[in-house]
């Protein structure tokens, strides 16, 4: 099998006297969805940070396809393919979705000496992406904030892939979301999976990782505790993992295996 | 099974357009409260002060340049204000604009399009400050542009008083004599069209003394033609190109803008520099005008044009606007001005509606905000 598009090994990260990361090793496949898992303060958020180029890692290597990478801007990360779509900060609400989609990579066309932004491409490429997601919008120009949580997720998962993005991180993009703009999230996961993309799925809901991961990774303090393929683990295993063992147990029995 | 269709994504979608009426999907174009706003005070004053002059040539090119004057101000303050950010020294850099040119070209005697030059560089210099204090503390632009609001009209009144002893500067106009770039703010266009109407009797003309049978109006001013070109500048800029687009981004979510690539800071940067160029072509407009400079000039000039700004439809917070309506919104402040003036209404009144239209403009906005992203 060939080196997978994107590995971390044993990264550190420390800010100060704060280890933030104290050694997380996660691959990802072509085509595959990799879940990590993690709770509120394991580190997440830095593990994020650090893949897409934000942060660099104080210790550890990150290679694509095998090479050994920096990633010394956000913008870097994004040219080796590696696009991040965050849970708050995907979409501009008061924008419009063709100018969201677009935004950073505006297409232009010259006319005489002046370059101008070309609408009708922008427009017509938008509405086609998006229908290949499954979202018919009646026109490119509707303002962003008239989607639902769930779309503007997907809008940004389809302009990642436009783009050419190899590799997908998914920071928590379910846990703002209902039922079914959930289920229509894990969808898009799914189709885009299939088309030979890398989902990195970050998310503390173990439910909604088994739904979609090929493999499954818990962070906890700072730590990856290995990580387990999909079949061989249980909702109930990974859950205590990333609580950390045994409090959640005696948690779980005293609100009767709800949790 | 086949009854449950609408459960699905593009049926949800769909639902969604059908909600929004043509009434509301016409509401929430920014321009739309100053088009109506425009409208009703043109029939309002058409009805009021009609008799008084107000539209013939010469009452229509008083509130044309009145208008024209907060237009150019409010160009600048609304990309600024589109991109996330206020300058509130607008109204200093005016006067120390002014002065600049004034003291280069009539104390210290150098030409005056080299006076000008220098202003525009010191200007846009004083821009990038502002906006590279913005951007690299975070502080809040209001703060900031605050501080420069009093260092810049200390300064004028300063420099003004340090080296010629008065806070007027005179002598400008005989300096401006001539000079080619002078004659680009403060000449006249068409003065050969209008001379023709003129004669063919359709404007007025002088009846008597030296310039009998000349047009009382000979020409357009270069301020109207300035203020009609950044308009058009800055309308293309931001509906039309990919700065544009950066310039409605770093406004509506910096972080979400600068995740994918927009150079927010550089583009906010550049915004305070073009506040700082439009406050510059007023001032440069302005002394060339009048033949003198004063270091009380501009004074509350920042507050009208973000009033014209306000009035067009821009959001306070940013990422959303409209330079054509900051363009009505002008239009407006000039034609309401002017023509309680025309109308011999008393002058004072015109704050109580300015404070009044400010307000409903910022309620109005505040709605179609809500409408458009879904806030509650």
């Amino acid at each position: 099998m060939s080196a997978p598009i994107l590995e971390m090994v044993d990264i550190e990260k420390h800010f100060g006297s704060v280890i933030a990361l104290a050694g997380v090793s996660v691959s990802v496949n072509a085509g595959e969805c990799h879940c990590l898992l993690g709770d509120n303060g394991a580190g997440k958020s830095t593990f994020i940070k650090t893949l897409s180029g934000v942060h660099q890692p104080t210790h550890g290597e990150i290679r694509v396809d095998g090479q050994k990478v920096n990633f010394s801007s956000a913008r870097a990360a994004i040219d080796a393919g590696i696009a991040t779509v965050y849970q708050d900060l995907a979409m501009i609400p008061l924008m419009s979705v063709s100018r969201n989609f677009w935004m950073g990579r505006e297409p232009q066309k010259k006319m005489g000496f002046l370059k101008w932004m070309d609408f009708d491409h922008a427009n017509a490429v938008t509405l086609e992406e998006m229908a290949k997601m499954g979202i018919n919008l009646r026109e490119a120009d509707q303002a962003v904030g008239t989607l639902s949580g769930g779309e503007r997720q997907t809008v940004a998962i389809a302009r990642a892939v436009y783009f050419g993005a190899r590799v997908l991180i998914l920071d928590e993009p379910t846990s703002a979301l209902g039922v079914r703009q959930t289920a229509n999230v894990l969808s898009t996961i799914n189709r885009v999976r299939n088309n030979g993309i890398g989902v990195v799925f970050i998310t503390h809901n173990v439910r909604h990782a088994m739904a979609v991961g090929d493999r499954f990774t818990v962070l906890n303090r700072g730590k990856t505790l290995g990580t387990a393929v999909r079949g061989e683990v249980t909702v109930e295993e990974l859950q205590d993992l990333m609580a950390g063992g045994q409090e959640m147990v005696e948690l779980e029995g005293s609100l009767g295996g709800t949790v | 099974m086949s009854t449950e269709g609408s459960v699905g994504t593009d049926a949800n979608v769909d639902e969604r357009i059908q909600q929004r009426s043509t009434l509301k999907r016409l509401l929430i174009r920014p321009e739309l409260g100053s088009i109506c706003g425009a409208i009703l005070v043109f029939v309002f004053f058409l009805l009021v002060a009609r008799d008084s002059g107000m539209f013939s040539s010469e009452g229509t090119l008083n509130w044309t340049i009145v208008s024209a004057q907060f237009a150019i101000i409010a160009v600048g303050a609304c990309l600024l204000m589109i991109a996330g950010e206020f300058d509130l020294s607008v109204g200093s850099m005016i006067g120390f604009s002014g002065i600049v040119i004034a003291l280069m070209s009539v104390t210290w005697g150098f030409p005056m399009w080299v006076a000008i030059i220098t202003a525009f560089i010191v200007a846009l210099s004083i821009g990038w400050l502002n906006g590279y204090i913005v951007v690299k503390t975070g502080l809040p632009s209001f703060i900031v542009t605050l501080a420069f609001l009093y260092i810049l009209r200390g300064l004028t009144i300063f420099l003004s008083i340090a080296t010629t002893n008065k806070t007027i500067i005179g002598g400008i106009k005989e300096k401006a004599e001539g000079d080619w770039l002078a004659s680009l703010f403060g000449g006249k266009i068409f003065t050969g069209l209008f001379s023709w109407l003129g004669e063919q009797g359709w404007i007025s003309v002088f009846k008597g003394g030296s310039r009998a049978g000349e047009p009382i109006v000979d020409g357009i001013p270069m301020l109207i033609v300035w203020a009609i070109g950044l308009i058009i500048f800055g309308h293309l800029l931001l509906t039309r190109t990919r700065f544009g687009n950066w310039i409605y981004a770093a406004g509506g979510e910096p972080q979400a803008a600068a995740y994918v690539g927009v150079p927010v800071n550089r583009v906010k940067i550049l915004m305070f520099m073009f506040t700082a160029f439009c406050a510059t072509v007023f001032a440069t407009c302005q002394v060339i005008e009048f033949g003198s400079a004063a270091a009380d000039r501009g004074l509350l000039k920042e507050f009208e044009a973000i009033i014209s700004v306000v009035i067009g439809g821009a959001l306070l917070t940013g990422g959303y606007g409209s330079v054509i309506g900051a363009a009505l919104g002008a239009l407006i402040f000039g034609v309401v001005q002017q023509g309680l003036f025309f109308a011999n209404v008393e002058s004072s009144l015109f704050r109580v509606f300015l404070g009044t239209i400010l307000l409903l403009a910022v309620i109005l906005n505040t709605y179609i905000r809500r409408m458009i992203t879904g806030e509650r």
